[in-house]
């Protein structure tokens, strides 16, 4: 009935792993626009997801996906305040390059 | 069987269509693709028991956080051709340090074994509710703390997104509720008795209460200007000796 129990946590694991090194390429290894940033954030946060639920399941415990819910919340504010931050920095620069965001030379 | 097969073509789906956020070239390709990507989660997702969570995602996140992302992909006017140009010259080290992290992450996964059987017979849950029902069990009682701490940081998402993008131009409308309030309903408002197969044109029209309309109205809004500021009544015995 349940996936986990013909083929185990591994394969979860193994996907969220690869789904999470994507989410991290995407973060440093791109020089393109700041929204490209925040959807590898997403992705990162999905490959998460994707573990907890795997342990949830293989568990039988269901407090994984309680952390699922609060960790969907947690990124939906996070999107919502990080695109405000885009606009509000390409309405000052004209650009959302990440090349030239170092106005502030940290 | 069959579930196997579809567990490897949801996986499947899903890293080719975020490998395709990452490098496409338009960045409506790529949030389009990461709602390929949330929707084959989804699927993994339902395969893995946690059907109301496989909704939440393809609810929330296809249907409200991509929308959010598409529109302000498509607000912003920049120059989509200028933003490619290629990786950054640190990409070598970025996918040499991807690689590694990904083949130790695999290995960490396959060596990774517990007895799963074991503890799933120590903590069983009820077979007799659904998905949704436990998580609403557990959600309002045992998480309620989290849960009315996730609320207050949805609402200090919603404040704080409304605080950085609201934009103060002089040009706009905007309104002063103390002063408002303040108005008076004689200076504001016009009561006039109208013939007949006569318009209010005929009579001179309304006048706008102008005064009361200077007062809440905001400097160098639309509108009137300063110059052409009269009261009512002096406008209204104006308009009747001439008549």
């Amino acid at each position: 009935m349940n996936i986990l129990e013909t083929i185990g946590v591994a394969p979860f694991m193994i996907v969220s792993s690869i789904l999470f090194t994507i989410g991290l390429v995407g973060i440093f290894a791109t020089k393109k626009n700041l929204i490209t940033i925040l959807m590898s954030i997403e992705l990162m946060l999905l490959a998460a997801n994707l573990n907890l639920i795997a342990f949830s399941s293989a568990y039988s415990n269901i407090t994984g996906q309680i952390m699922v819910m609060f960790s969907l919340t947690i990124a939906a504010a996070e999107s919502a305040i990080g695109l405000a931050i885009i606009t509000v920095y390409h309405r000052n620069r004209h650009s959302i390059e990440v090349r030239k965001t170092t106005m502030m030379k940290g | 069987m069959t579930p196997i097969i579809l567990f490897y073509l949801f996986a499947t789906i899903m890293l080719l269509s975020a490998l395709m956020v990452i490098f496409a070239k338009n960045p409506v390709h790529s949030a389009l693709f990461l709602i390929l990507t949330f929707c084959n989660a989804a699927g993994l997702f339902l395969l893995a028991g946690a059907e109301f969570l496989a909704i939440l995602l393809v609810a929330i996140y296809a249907g409200a956080v991509m929308v959010l992302f598409l529109f302000v992909v498509m607000t912003m006017q920049t120059n989509l051709v200028q933003l490619k140009q290629g990786l950054r010259h640190h990409a070598l080290l970025g996918v040499a340090t991807a690689f590694v992290l990904v083949i130790e992450l695999s290995i960490a996964s396959m060596t990774w074994h517990n007895n799963l059987s074991i503890i799933s017979t120590q903590t069983g849950q009820l077979p007799s509710l659904s998905n949704t029902q436990m998580l609403g069990l557990l959600i309002y009682t045992h998480y309620i703390f989290l849960f009315q701490i996730s609320g207050l940081i949805l609402l200090v998402a919603i404040v704080g997104a409304i605080v950085l993008t609201l934009r103060k131009r002089s040009e706009n409308r905007r309104q002063d509720i103390d002063k408002q309030h303040q108005r008076n309903p004689s200076e504001t408002l016009e009561l006039r008795s109208i013939e007949l197969h006569k318009g209010t044109n005929a009579l001179g029209g309304f006048i706008r209460p102008k005064k009361s309309y200077f007062e809440t109205a905001q400097n160098n809004s639309f509108g009137p200007k300063p110059g052409d500021k009269t009261d009512i009544h002096e406008q209204r015995t104006k308009t009747d000796h001439s008549t």
